[in-house]
């Protein structure tokens, strides 16, 4: 199905059909395009950036490229091609035909989850919008504006979803969406992870890397919904996911060849040294890592959650890849292990599958991102150095959970409280690590140049040279 | 030549780069038949499964879905065997006798070149069937340089060269609007050689001099980017400094359909802008020579430049007869004058070329930057318009008969 950019917001969901639906959200536009003025990339509103838009929400029409205005973006609406017949997947009404309106009696379940999913989308560009004054290349300043404009393209997938289903509720939540503010001591974000700041490049790609790695879990889970619309908006939410993902690995993975090639030629594996040289020295990538896969770990939610039992049973949000798994679908008397604290050590006990849903998709996800990170370290290892990184316990430095009334160091092991005290600065990045990274922070604008801390990339976006100009400042 | 080589059919096998991927899922999530699967560590292609669809290409956002290699048929990679990959193999070779695989570079180049006219398009019915692919950058053939003339005023802003290449014993088969790729020496600033460069050849099937093993290039020194950003052009800039007797590396022949037609009384309407004008002035000089045969048929070019100086081949342009060619000029820079474009001119003559766009012996061929295939669009729509003809009617038909060929950069 085509998108209809002639209309005043580009969707494919035929919202001339609907004039209320239409009049509502042309009237929210005006406040979203407000909301990108004060929170979005700061001073960039005559920037020429070139951008990703989709054309249309087949394969070959939704990576059109071209020079954007950042506030000219055709933020819109747009869903994956309907399933013909297709079903509730899993939980009691699995066999059923799919939603295409709301369950009454699972509004309130649905509206929280899909205010929970939208809340992260503005958060994450309130978390950059400074970023772009220390850019370490154009290459990268146009990766970041392109991670900016989708995240505000899926604020606007779920506030369709919350005017279109959710009524006078659904239409105060889109405005709420656009009043809180990440880090704000009054009005906060949902998530803590998405209050947190995003301070400088480094943490710029952990976060797409790992923390929208989280994004791709959850939105996988959620395209696996019974509520149809929600399922086909997030799925085409899943394919734009992946830029963000890449940005971070390929961001990482282009810090650490750096410092590993000024490792192998000045034969030097001294941090302090190398930080001299203006290079982020591994064992500083370690410590940043550890925080972001920490952080990250928390978005999952509890390791036993009655919600999630909830939400899976009542056909809401399925486990990531769902419909390919060979079960039951219900998980009546399964099993899933969780972890506990039994004298003094974590150990795996059984749990009722249905409330280890969190813990499923927790453990879905280290799975892929220490995939990511195996391949981190062949970058190291063809450069014959002998340094490892590694992914943390999942239990370690948790937040949220029972697992927060304990210390894990990232091996696993619980440890007291004086040696966490003692011990933690090893483990995660500290003040000084932050300001002596914040200080490489200079920016680079000019094309093909990069700074001394990131190597180049292997290729540029959309098949153009790395020396493309791919923002233009006017 | 002895028939030593096995009878081995040979399978463009679709790979992914373990080493650029980041298994984001997309592929695996767009493929409509299933063809993309993974474990724990790769993502890989069923060579059993995929049908060249392509539909993945585009959503990748690595650019690791891109890989081709030309493998045995009857054993490609495995699933099993992709799965253990850390990088992608070197293409082997194959002792089949076939052509070697087409270049990446010069696949990249002729899709991003021939995007304006909507996808593939057949040559002409009575197109020549061109060789391709006859010399790889492993194996390249090497040129003489016979000749390498200005053709531009001194005073002009550009410097375009017309370049002659002799291949003394070397065959080298081309027809009028194929192009040849060009490997400039050295290598860029990471130790790699640089990219091969494309060029049209601007000299007929039987040489920039008939009966000479040989044929001419038009080149532009390149010194600015589409932005006007000062940067130089490896290959251009090389070309343009070789002297008579350089010896050049050359690949190719490419290019299957944008070929003239060969049948008496097909006519061709041509549309270029600077040296976009190579292509055309390879047809119409094949043209020119079989004048004396009254095949029928009519010329008629539309070609821009900035000015009268910076426009290829324009004395001799001037010399031809009006009722063999054509030819409308249009200039953009001319002191005191409005700026006129290619688009400007075809709506002067739209009746002309209403005519000739409706005429199924008409071939169409529009070559220059990619900035004019909106304006010309344009301009064929109101032609047609003026004519009581509908263009996007028109256009699937011209595509499908092979009669719409576009190439800009």
């Amino acid at each position: 199905m085509s998108i209809d950019y002639s209309e005043k917001i580009p969707n494919n969901v035929d919202l001339a059909g609907n004039k209320t639906l239409q009049r509502a959200l042309e009237h929210w536009q005006p406040e979203f395009l407000h909301w990108w003025a004060d929170m979005g990339p700061e001073g960039t509103t005559s920037t020429d950036v070139y951008l990703r838009t989709a054309i249309s929400v087949e394969p070959k029409g939704w990576a059109h490229f071209d020079y954007v205005k950042m506030p000219d973006y055709r933020w819109g609406i747009f869903l994956t091609p309907a399933e013909a017949d297709r079903k509730v997947n899993f939980g009691v009404h699995k066999g059923e035909p799919a939603w295409q309106e709301v369950p009454g009696e699972y509004r309130s379940n649905l509206r929280r989850l899909i205010v929970t999913q939208g809340d992260t989308e503005p958060a994450s560009v309130e978390q950059q919008r400074h970023l772009g004054l220390t850019c370490p290349s154009l290459y990268d300043l146009r990766n970041l504006f392109q991670v900016n404009v989708e995240e505000g393209r899926h604020l606007w997938a779920m506030v369709y979803l919350l005017h279109a289903y959710f009524g006078r509720d659904g239409r105060e939540e889109a405005e709420a969406l656009l009043e809180r503010r990440s880090g704000d001591a009054d009005n906060p974000r949902i998530l803590g992870a998405f209050n947190e700041k995003t301070p400088d490049w480094l943490a710029f790609f952990m976060f797409t890397y790992f923390t929208d790695r989280d994004g791709k879990y959850q939105l996988c889970s959620l395209a696996e919904s019974g509520f149809d619309p929600l399922a086909r908006t997030t799925r085409f939410m899943l394919t734009e996911e992946a830029h963000h993902m890449f940005v971070g690995e390929s961001g990482v993975g282009r810090i650490i060849q750096r410092t590993c090639e000024a490792m192998v030629q000045n034969k030097v594996d001294d941090p302090a040294r190398l930080r001299a040289m203006g290079l982020i020295d591994l064992p500083t990538i370690q410590r940043y890592l550890n925080f972001h896969f920490s952080v990250t770990m928390d978005l999952f939610g509890a390791d036993v959650s009655s919600n999630a039992a909830t939400f899976y049973s009542t056909g809401l949000k399925g486990r990531f890849d769902e419909t390919k798994i060979d079960d039951d679908h219900l998980l009546t008397g399964a099993t899933y292990p969780v972890l506990e604290v039994r004298d003094g050590q974590l150990v795996a006990v059984p749990a009722p599958a249905l409330n280890a849903l969190n813990e499923k998709l927790r453990d879905d996800y280290v799975k892929d991102a220490v995939a990511g990170i195996e391949r981190w370290n062949r970058i190291i290892e063809k450069s014959g150095i002998a340094i490892r990184l590694k992914a943390p316990h999942k239990a370690f430095n948790r937040r949220i959970g029972p697992l927060s009334a304990v210390r894990v160091d990232p091996e696993g092991r619980v440890v007291p409280e004086a040696d966490w005290t003692h011990r933690h600065l090893q483990w995660l990045p500290s003040q000084a690590d932050r300001a002596f990274v914040a200080s490489l922070m200079g920016r680079v604008a000019e094309p093909g140049k990069f700074a001394n801390w990131i190597a180049p990339p292997a290729r540029g976006i959309d098949n153009q040279p790395v020396d493309f100009q791919y923002v233009r400042f006017n | 030549m002895s028939e030593t080589g096995s009878t081995v059919e040979v399978l463009r096998q679709h790979l992914i780069d373990p080493e650029i991927c980041i298994r984001c899922n997309t592929c695996e999530e767009t493929c409509p038949v299933d063809a993309v699967t993974h474990d724990s560590r790769n993502y890989v292609v069923d060579a059993s499964k995929c049908n060249f669809c392509n539909d993945c290409i585009s959503p990748c956002p690595t650019g690791a879905i891109d890989n081709w290699r030309q493998v045995d048929k009857a054993k490609p990679y495995t699933i099993a065997e992709q799965l253990l990959w850390d990088t992608l193999p070197a293409q082997a070779a194959l002792e089949t006798g076939a052509a070697d695989a087409m270049p990446t570079d010069v696949v990249r180049i002729t899709s991003v070149a021939s995007a304006g006219q909507g996808g593939d398009v057949p040559p002409p019915w009575s197109a020549a069937h061109p060789y391709v692919n006859v010399y790889s950058p492993e194996k390249p053939a090497i040129a003489t340089v016979m000749g390498n003339h200005p053709l531009t005023s001194a005073g002009a802003s550009c410097d375009i060269r017309h370049i002659v290449l002799d291949f003394g014993g070397t065959a080298f088969p081309v027809l009028e609007g194929q192009t040849i790729g060009v490997l400039a020496p050295g290598a860029d600033a990471n130790g790699r050689p640089h990219h091969v460069r494309l060029y049209s050849v601007a000299s007929p099937r039987e040489g920039e001099r008939p009966r000479y093993n040989n044929l001419s290039l038009t080149v532009k020194r390149v010194t600015e980017d589409h932005d006007g950003n000062p940067v130089r052009g490896i290959a251009s800039n090389y070309l343009c400094d070789l002297a008579k007797g350089d010896e050049v590396r050359v690949v190719g022949p490419y290019g299957t359909t944008f070929l003239m037609p060969n049948h008496p009384g097909s006519s061709l309407l041509m549309v270029c802008t600077g040296t976009g004008s190579a292509p055309m002035r390879a047809m119409t000089e094949r043209r020119r020579r079989r004048i004396a045969l009254n095949e029928g048929g009519e010329l008629m070019l539309f070609f821009g430049a900035r000015s009268e100086g910076e426009l290829p081949y324009f004395g001799p342009l001037l010399k031809l007869p009006k009722e063999f060619i054509d030819i409308n000029f249009a200039f953009s820079r001319v002191a005191g004058k409005p700026k006129t474009y290619v688009q400007d001119k075809i709506r002067e003559r739209s009746a002309n070329v209403a005519r000739l766009l409706a005429d199924d012996n008409s071939y169409v061929y529009i070559c220059g930057l990619k900035g004019m295939e909106e304006g010309v669009d344009q301009a064929f729509r109101d032609a047609c318009r003026s004519a009581g003809k509908e263009w996007d009617a028109l256009l699937p038909a011209l595509r499908a008969q092979g009669r719409y060929h576009v190439e800009t950069y």
